[in-house]
This record gives C-alpha cells, structure tokens and sequence, in this order.
C-alpha cells in the first residue's frame, strides 16, 4: 500500500498533551480489552476442570490448568473426530485458494488488460453478483452438487466458492494500477500473452497474490451455513459445521466445547498475526470501489 | 495475440461462475415455480402458488415466514445502526499518527478473522443464563439467551463485538484517502471540530459510507449462525431469522420450490433497499 498523508493530529504541548495522550491511550486500552478478554477467556477455560470452568464467582486463572478437554477432545470418537475436522478444514480451505489464485488471477488479466468483444457485459455480471445475497444460491446450489455427485464430499467445499466474484475484481483494479513499460517491453521481444501474464504479471502482483490467497483461505475455513447443509458424515465435517455438532455432544462440559473452539481459532489467529498486512489491505480495499 | 486469448485466459473461472452462480440464479426460479419436494419423484409445476402462499394466511407457511422476515426486520434494524456509528467511532480514534496505531488496528479487527462457529460457542458460554461469566460479571441473573427482549440485545451485541473491526478497517481506509488540505481549509476558515466533521469527514466518505450501509444492510439481513448457534431460536421461534426458516424449510423438510419462493422474495426486498440507500446518498451529490 502506497502510504498516504494522515488527516493531521493537532500537536499537543506541556501537561494538557499529557494528560490528554493518557486519556487517548485509556479508552484505546479499554476497548482493547472489551475485544481480547472474551478469546483468552476461551483458552483459559479450555485449560480448566469442569468444575471450575463454571465455578462461582469465576476465577480467570485455572488453579489446577489441566489438558483433559484436549485429550478428550482428541480421543474423539466415531461422532465427534475433531483431528479430523480440522484436516477437512486444512484441505477444503487450501484447495479452494489454490482454486481461486489461478482462476481468479487468469481471469482478471484480459479484464484489466485486453479488448475484447464482450469484455463489458461479462464484467458486469460478475460485479452483478457482488450484490446478490448469498442465501439464494444455497437450495438450487445443493441441487447442482447433487448432481454432480458432490453431496458431502470436500469437492462441495472447493468448488462452488471459488465463483465468488471478489478475487476477480479484487485482482483485475490490482492488475489495472501496474505500469505498462514491462510488459511493453516484453511484447516487443516477442512474449506471448501466457508469458507475460506468468513472467511479468504475476511476478509483480505478489502483494496482491499474497492477499487474496489469505482471505480466500479465512473466508473457507470459516463458512459455516453451506458445509452444515451439504455434508452429513461426521467424518467429513469441516470444524465450523462440528463445532456445531460437539456443542450438542458435550452439552455443558464448557472446556472441551472451548478447547473446540480454540483449535479452530488458532490457525486463523496465528495467520492474522503473520499476514495482518495483507487482511487489512483487502479488506481496506474492498469499501473503495463505493 | 489472438482472438480467442481473452477468452481462453476467461474460460476456467468463467465456467465455475457460470456453474454456481448464473445456472443456479434462474434454477433457483424454476424451482420456485414448482412443488418441488427434493424426496419425491413427482415435481409439479404450480406457477407462482409459492409466492402466493406467502401472503395468504390460511397457508402453512404463513406464520413461519412472516415470524421469521419480523425477527429479520429486528434484527436488522436493530444491529445496522450501531454498526455503522460505532466504527466510525473507532476508526476516527485510530485516525492519526501515535505509536501503537497498527496494534490497536489489529486488536479490534482480531474477532473478524474468527468464524460464526467459534464467536457463536464462546458467546453461547458467556451469556449462559446459569454457568455464564456475564451474568456473574454484572451479579444478574438475566436469560440472555433464552428471554425477550434479551436474546436480541445478545445477538446485536455479540454481532456487533465480531464485526465492527470490519466496518472500521474500511472506514479507516476512506478516512485516509480524504486529502488533507481540506482539513488545513477549514482549519482556517475557523471551524471547529464538528464543522469539520460535518463539512469535510462526511462528505469525503460518502462513497465508503454508501458500500459500508449496503452492506451492512445485507449482511445482517443475511445473519445465520448467531441464531443457529446462541439462541437456537429461541424463545420459541422469535429469534429463528429468515435464512434459518429458509434452510429448514429447503434444506431440512426437502420443501425446495417454498424455500426458494422465500429466498427470491426477500432477495427482491434487499435489491429494493439497496437502490433506496444508493439514491439517498447519490441525492445527497448535487
């Protein structure tokens, strides 16, 4: 991201800067905690006893931590296998942003780059879609993975998504703003389009690449409504739709049912700390189209 | 190049797309068109009788619906002020150079990146009438999830916590691209802080605002999970929304021409509300 002017902060001098700096820097902080307290919360109680998970008063620190909630929930069974889920999960959700990368990218290419007959009315459909709310799609979607034979397989998981039209616009405005002297100079020495698009485009859309494939990744890992209506093994859940599945085994033993929770938390979380540029970038990106 | 290239480079997201999104979009009417029961061989067409049984009272899908389009509407008018006021709250706090700027960013957005599965099991613990840490907190003993008008304020509220770091990443990003020149302009025509928000803040957003409204609007319209998972629907079925009634009915009872009937019906209500609030804030241009 380019960086840009900030709207300019009033400089403060002396004490009245002090104080206000410290007041600044306690509403910050309070709603900081309004946001963080709720996850620890959930991998404190993951290391709890039962009983203390619902002791009263409540103590935030398990006096006795114990990884009972995870050994049961790894001993599993035939109708909660979490490891699993999360296997389910790890597939479904890098399969289809390998899906997206390279179906995304091809088509977003001739959309910033070409003329074409065309170009403007399959454009248009695509953005179309932006603003159609996905629930339509969900009964005469299940119908076609029925046919197809995709009924509670990982194929249901990979495919149907990865028509979203977000990686195609998101790709083609980043296509759209590269400087054209490359891939000029490339023509010049006879590239093909293939080779210009593998050699020079997408060498220089890394940023972008990068970006997509994690939220492709995020927004897998975390859909929730199709999985629970189109898988139906326990063995083929992916984590949200068991998760579902575990609060209704577990009931009230709240640390199995958070150490559930934890486990699908956990890989996104350790992704956003690593790749937090890249999250916000797209998401930042995603309100300027307007 | 060639002629066929763009259309060769088209070709493997254009079939997905097609596949998924275009074929099933007029599917979807067909089905609605007929008594579709995915279980039975026979599927009678049966014109537009399912949106018909829609409005007429003696159907049985009557009260359902209309229950689960109010619980909707509730829901809906209730969460989308709120999240677009207090973002922008949040991102105009952000919106200037301290140390620690990114980190608080980062905290705020850090719900977002957990799905509907994981905020629905935490909440679902936390509001727990009996064992949960919100009414131990506060020293109530109020039913969060399982009473009016407290189910609502637990669903608003939990929705409200999981996504406002979306809405103010955006918010923020616009603020940024608002020139500040501006700000010098009306700093030295004297206006004040709400002058300036005003005359200068608001304006400068108004695109980011108009995609933060409309899609807030069908985001909360599309909301599914928080019921499914925290009150399941509860009391009775007042807080079961329209995509959880939607799904049953299609999904689980196989009653598919219904369930699409409905899904194209409220569909048609979205598109209206968003060409509404798109006009309001074009209006507002000239």
């Amino acid at each position: 991201m380019s960086p840009r002017p900030t709207s300019p902060p009033p400089p403060l001098t002396g004490m009245k800067a002090n104080l206000k700096g410290i007041a600044w820097y306690t509403v910050l902080i309070g709603i900081s905690v309004v946001f963080v307290a709720p996850l620890v919360w959930m991998l404190l109680t993951s290391l709890k006893t039962t009983s203390e998970a619902t002791a009263i008063p409540p103590a935030w620190l398990p006096a006795e931590p114990t990884t009972r909630a995870y050994q049961t929930l790894f001993a599993g069974g035939s109708q909660t296998p979490v490891l699993r889920w999360f296997l389910n999960s790890m597939v479904a959700a890098t399969g289809q942003a390998i899906v997206v990368l390279v179906v995304a990218s091809m088509a977003a290419y001739p959309l910033a780059r070409m003329k074409f007959r065309g170009k403007n009315v399959i454009f248009g459909l695509i953005v179309g879609t932006l603003f159609v709310p996905g629930f339509v799609m969900l009964i005469p979607n299940f119908l076609m993975v029925d046919r197809l034979g995709w009924l509670d397989s990982v194929w249901a998981l990979i495919i149907p998504g990865a028509a979203s039209a977000f990686g195609v616009f998101f790709l083609r405005q980043f296509f759209s703003a590269l400087p054209r002297e490359l891939e000029e100079a490339a023509l010049i020495e006879g590239a093909n389009a293939w080779q210009i698009f593998t050699k020079v485009i997408l060498p220089l859309s890394k940023p972008g690449l990068a970006t997509l494939t994690v939220i492709a990744f995020l927004t897998n890992w975390n859909d929730f409504i199709w999985p629970v209506y189109v898988l139906f093994s326990p063995e083929k859940l992916t984590l949200p739709p068991g998760l579902a599945t575990l609060q209704g085994a577990y009931t009230t033993d709240y640390p199995v049912i958070m150490a559930g929770a934890a486990l699908a938390s956990i890989p996104v979380l350790i992704l956003f700390v690593v790749c937090q540029r890249y999250i916000i970038e797209g998401v930042s990106r995603s309100g300027l189209k307007g | 190049m060639r002629r066929s290239t763009p259309y060769l480079f088209l070709l493997p997201y254009v079939a997905i797309f097609a596949t998924f999104t275009l074929v099933p979009a007029v599917y979807g009417i067909w089905i609605s068109l007929h008594d579709w029961d995915y279980l039975l061989p026979g599927k009678p067409f049966v014109g537009l009788a399912n949106y018909a049984a829609l409005f007429d009272s003696a159907s049985p899908v009557f009260d359902f619906f209309w229950q689960s389009m109010e619980a909707t509407g509730i829901f809906t008018v209730a969460s989308v002020p709120l999240l677009i006021v207090a973002p922008m709250g949040v991102a105009l706090l952000l919106n200037r150079a301290f140390p620690g700027r990114t980190l608080f960013r980062a905290v705020y957005f850090a719900p977002y990146v957990l799905g509907v599965a994981v905020i629905g099991l935490l909440w679902r613990f936390l509001l727990d009438p009996n064992l949960g840490m919100v009414n131990s907190l506060l020293g109530t003993d109020i039913p969060w999830t399982t009473g009016l008008p407290w189910a609502w304020i637990s669903l608003v509220g939990v929705t409200v916590w999981w996504t406002l770091g979306f809405n103010a990443v955006i918010y923020l990003a616009g603020l940024q691209d608002i020139p500040r020149d501006l700000y010098d302009a009306a700093r030295v025509d004297g206006a004040g802080r709400w002058a300036e928000f005003r005359h200068v803040t608001i304006p400068g957003l108004r695109p980011v605002l108009t995609f933060v409204v409309i899609n807030t609007i069908l985001a909360s319209a599309n909301m599914f999970g928080q019921s499914y998972l925290i009150t399941q629907g509860a009391p009775g079925v007042e807080t079961r929304t329209a995509i959880m009634y939607i799904a049953d009915e299609g999904l689980r009872s196989y009653r598919m021409g219904s369930a699409a009937a409905m899904s194209y019906f409220l569909t048609l209500g979205l598109l209206l509300v968003s060409v509404i609030v798109f006009r309001l804030f074009r209006e507002k241009d000239k």
